[in-house]
């Protein structure tokens, strides 16, 4: 039968999610990808905050939680504002294609 | 029952966010990562925190996913560039991406160590656990967080603005 999960359990799958975010960010060559390898690790952390809150009876973790997700909507708009104008310029969403500050 | 669903959830939200990182089309990503959210809210019911699991499905995969649909349609790239160059091996590649993957194996090897070392906690459950509920959520975020409430509404109107200026057409 399956073990029952502890609060270690949900802390080594929101490592587990955290890398594989950090690991797209890394690996990956679309902008887009990597956008939403962020949002796997913002997911994670989340996770954590959540599996905490239940350990220690409060609420204050998900009140956080709440935050990181209007913080993670704000970015998202932005960053992909951010793509499409870079779109604009280049006709290429790998990064290697931006490597000046200016053009 | 309640380890049945951690089980179930954790394995969908790690396979899926496996796939998304591993796909070469960016459409498959986006709504593959839907599914991934969709079994981390499940694990927030497991967790016993209702308002957390509908917030995920509400902005996370109702609205921040649909507007990266958006822009996956929108820009019509539907598949990442061909490997050249030095990006076509994984870990021998020159430079910036080695040093990447070595970094990424830095971190899993540091959250392991710091996993391994942790006791196992139980997490309460029956008489001693109580449930906080959307109430008292709501008190503590209109109370004691108001501040950041409201300075939260300002960044978003902030990002809005910013989005509009950034992505508008440069017609002169």
């Amino acid at each position: 039968m399956l073990p029952e999960p502890t609060l270690n359990s949900y802390l080594a799958l929101s490592a587990v999610l955290f890398s594989i975010g950090t690991a797209g960010v890394f690996l990956r060559r679309n902008l887009i990808t990597i956008l939403l390898s962020i949002e796997i690790m913002l997911n994670a952390v989340n996770l954590t905050f959540v599996a905490v809150d239940r350990y220690l009876q409060s609420v204050d973790g998900q009140i956080i939680v709440f935050f990181v997700i209007t913080v993670a909507a704000a970015e998202a708009a932005v960053g992909l504002a951010i793509v499409i104008a870079l779109f604009r310029h280049k006709e290429s969403l790998s990064p290697d294609a931006f490597t000046t500050l200016k053009w | 029952m309640e380890t049945l669903f951690f089980w179930v959830f954790a394995a969908v939200a790690v396979t899926a966010s496996v796939l998304v990182v591993g796909q070469r089309n960016p459409m498959y990503s986006v709504l593959l990562l839907i599914v991934s959210f969709a079994a981390l809210s499940g694990l927030y019911v497991v967790l016993d925190a209702p308002f957390v699991a509908a917030i995920q499905i509400i902005i996370y995969a109702g609205a921040i996913m649909v507007l990266f649909l958006f822009v996956v349609m929108l820009l019509n790239v539907p598949t990442e560039d061909a490997p050249v160059g030095y990006h076509a091996r994984l870990l021998g590649g020159a430079g910036p991406r080695r040093f990447g993957a070595v970094l990424s194996c830095v971190l899993v090897i540091e959250l392991a160590v710091a996993l391994v070392q942790l006791t196992p906690a139980r997490l309460p459950s029956g008489e001693a656990a109580r449930q906080p509920t959307v109430y008292e959520i709501g008190l503590k975020l209109f109370q004691e967080y108001s501040f950041a409430f409201e300075a939260t509404s300002v960044l978003i109107l902030i990002a809005m603005v910013g989005a509009i200026i950034l992505a508008r057409r440069e017609t002169h």
